[in-house]
């Protein structure tokens, strides 16, 4: 009889930290010491805590380890699972201190990170084994769609929809109960849900982990989503760089239909319902809901003019409900705990919960879901515990490539659409990127320009064009030869490519460059006025320099520059015994390397 | 699947299986499991309180876990009870046959045996 789950991270950032590995070290010592009937190992999806990624959990005690190697794993077996004692040197604590004394355990729930954390969407991630439809339906699953098949119109089913305020999670925050009653009362031979998981925004890994954590949420959601609008078809496009949750949703679907819950009949209601998966090659634009319609029916991935929408011209020219994969996650909950449960959470215009992937300056990387309305503040210093090495907080990104930044006097914001658009920032996918003192502006709005120019499709000129003449203006600025006017100029052609631009790709490009100049303006006049970057990112506004009182000529720096930049001069300073350095600024290359290596402070960039 | 009834016997079928992750539980049930523990025969005892405890449908209700040497080894094997609001219960020197009428009696029909306590 099984006592004792071992449950291991299999979302992406714990795989590639090894938990592969792990898992196998834990199955031969398992068996090893004989407990093989009474210890089972699960591999689940993304607990969130990816910064302390490899995860393991043991139930039913709930021990929280973490940062676990192969190494370790005879230890646990032997300690934990044979003999009850917890290795206490693996397991999380709150503090993020090496040692952890006994009485700072806590409970998994009780961690700050995890804490004011509300898991709707992520509800099943690190709890169940993604590649097992029977633990799927322990946890309610598919109850939803039994529900909905055997008990609800199809209007009452759109009814609850809109009732819960759910909004599209994919970064526009239409509102989804609306988008399908749009499309519902259109008459056509076949109608098309299609589910939008091309989750291109640097950095956002929120719709992977529901792929790869709980595949079935999204199968059972968009049979729902297929009933309400009356379509028997269903298209889910992923990425290809995704292997891992292409690989589960495929198994999800294959089991589903193993079990008829897609397929003929589905409930005996009547009801058919089919899925497929098509792979996208990584194309931004993609995203683009009209784009990925393009790309679906085997076209060039490039977007087309609306209207007509696609709730009455879609895929195939057919009508078609498109959603991402978030928003659909939230559906069979909605359906069982009703709309009102739903609508208790968030803000007045924002209902719900919403998954951040946390990502750069901060101590939790990592995927945490929140109610809407939770301050900005809160998500950095509680549940993300603050950022590294003492810095401090500069402005945090939100919406990649498309949205803007949250300087650090609107820190107490409540995150949700409307706060966020008000500030001219936006929701987005969810990426939420946090700068600390050392980030220069120009240079993050520079590389989500570089990234929109890759990823332009190029139909139409105000995107095509536009964000490149954007991006050259920012080069110059970064490089000291900008004017003032550069920068006027620069505003006046962001809005010009946001009111001129086919698509959203093109409408929201020039966002990060309207944040940074609304919030942090001074950033752009110190480089084009005063030939500075006051962070010290760019490289031809530094000059490295060596203060010869402070040099003992010991040579480090002179030894390990890639350039020989870096000279002995003839000035001994008093109290020294050796000759001082000095860089010489014409062959320095601002690499670096020699401010790392000198141990007595002398070398300084400004 | 043809009918939700189908579909409630899989989440049944299942229900056990997945139970010990969610920790919302009345009892929760420690068995001593050190060195001590384990050579006085801690691990049939704990093997038996599992089983016991899925066979009666108490999986929901009752979580089984391991601890390490209480300190009174001269008592081992030691099953501890705790039930929220109430005293712990300590049972001493168990074995199989024990922790059936433990399950039983105290787990199912909340009477604690007090000949098997550490005060009698």
């Amino acid at each position: 009889m099984i006592r004792s789950h071992v449950l291991i991270c299999g979302g992406t950032g714990c795989t590639s930290s090894g938990s592969l590995a792990i898992q196998e070290a834990f199955e031969a010592n398992i068996e090893a010491c004989g407990l093989k009937e009474e210890v089972k190992v699960v591999q689940t999806g993304c607990f969130g805590l990816c910064a302390l990624g490899p995860v393991v959990i043991v139930y039913p005690d709930g021990t929280f380890y973490s940062r676990v190697e192969p190494s370790d794993v005879k230890e646990i077996v032997e300690e934990h699972l044979l003999k009850g004692r917890m290795v206490e040197r693996l397991v999380y604590s709150d503090t993020g201190a090496e040692e952890v004394a006994a009485d700072a355990i806590v409970g998994l729930n009780d961690t700050a990170f995890y804490k004011s954390q509300n898991r709707v969407v992520l509800r099943n991630c690190g709890v169940i084994d993604p590649e097992s439809i029977d633990e799927y339906i322990a946890m309610d699953g598919y109850a939803a769609l039994g529900k909905v098949l055997t008990e609800m119109t199809p209007e009452e089913v759109i009814q609850v929809i809109k009732d819960s305020g759910l909004r599209g999670r994919g970064g526009g925050g239409f509102p989804t109960g609306f988008k399908w009653s749009l499309c519902a009362p259109n008459k056509a031979d076949q109608k098309y849900v299609v589910c939008n998981a091309d989750e291109g925004d640097p950095g956002a890994f929120m719709d992977r982990s529901v792929l790869e954590g709980d595949p079935h949420c999204l199968v059972e959601a968009m049979a729902i989503a297929g009933y309400a609008i009356g379509a028997t078809e269903g298209y889910v496009y992923v990425r290809a760089e995704y292997p891992i949750a292409v690989k589960r949703l495929q198994k999800a679907i294959d089991d589903a239909r193993e079990y008829g819950l897609l397929g003929k009949n589905i409930f005996d209601s009547g009801f058919d319902f089919n899925l497929h998966i098509r792979l996208g090659a990584g194309a931004f634009v993609c995203g683009e809901e009209t784009a990925l319609m393009t790309s679906i029916e085997g076209n060039r991935g490039e977007p087309r003019p609306r209207p007509p929408y696609p709730a009455v011209k879609g895929l195939f020219g057919k009508p078609t409900v498109e959603n991402n994969v978030e928003t659909f996650a939230n559906v069979p909950q909605i359906i069982l705990r009703g709309a009102d449960w739903f609508a208790s959470m968030g803000t007045e215009k924002s209902k719900g919960t919403k998954v951040f992937a946390l990502g750069g300056n901060i101590n939790n990387t990592g995927l945490v879901e929140i109610p809407m309305g939770t301050t900005l503040r809160h998500i950095i210093d509680d549940i993300g515990g603050g950022i590294p090495n003492g810095k401090k907080f500069k402005a945090a990104q939100t919406g990649g490539p498309s949205g803007g930044c949250i300087p650090e006097s609107l820190i107490d914001t409540e995150v949700d659409f409307d706060n966020l658009t008000a500030i001219g920032c936006m929701m987005g996918s969810g990426g939420l990127i946090v700068m600390d003192e050392d980030t220069c502006m120009v240079d993050m709005a520079k590389f989500f320009l570089e990234f929109t120019v890759d990823e332009s499709c190029g139909k139409c000129t105000p995107c095509r064009v536009g964000t490149k003449r954007l991006l050259e203006m920012l080069d110059d600025i970064t490089k000291g030869k900008g004017t003032l006017e550069d920068i006027d100029k620069l505003e006046e052609l962001c809005k010009y490519i946001k009111q001129n631009s086919l698509c959203g790709l093109g409408q929201t490009a020039p966002n990060p460059v309207l944040a940074t100049l609304n919030f942090f303006r001074d950033e752009y006049v110190a480089h084009v006025v005063d030939k500075k970057c006051p962070a010290g990112v760019c490289k031809d506004l530094l000059t490295f320099t060596v203060d010869k009182d402070k040099c003992i000529g010991c040579g480090l720096c002179a030894r390990n520059c890639p350039v020989n930049a870096i000279v002995k001069t003839d000035y001994i300073a008093e109290g020294h015994k050796l000759p001082s350095y000095a860089i010489d600024a014409d062959k320095c290359v601002k690499c670096g390397v020699c401010l790392g290596n000198c141990k007595f402070k002398a070398i300084s960039k400004i | 699947m043809k009918s939700l009834a189908e579909l409630q016997a899989i989440k049944d079928k299942m229900k056990n299986k997945v139970v010990l992750r969610e920790g919302i539980n009345e009892f929760r049930v420690v068995v001593g499991m050190a060195t001590c523990g384990i050579a006085a025969g801690a691990r049939p005892v704990l093997n038996t309180i599992v089983e016991a405890v899925n066979e009666s449908g108490l999986a929901d209700k009752v979580s089984v876990s391991q601890t390490g040497c209480i300190g009174l080894c001269q008592f081992e094997p030691i099953v501890e009870v705790f039930e929220p609001g109430k005293e712990k219960v300590t049972y001493v020197k168990m074995d199989s046959d024990k922790a059936k009428r433990v399950a039983e009696e105290h787990l199912k029909g909340g009477k604690v045996i007090a000949e098997y306590t550490l005060s009698f």
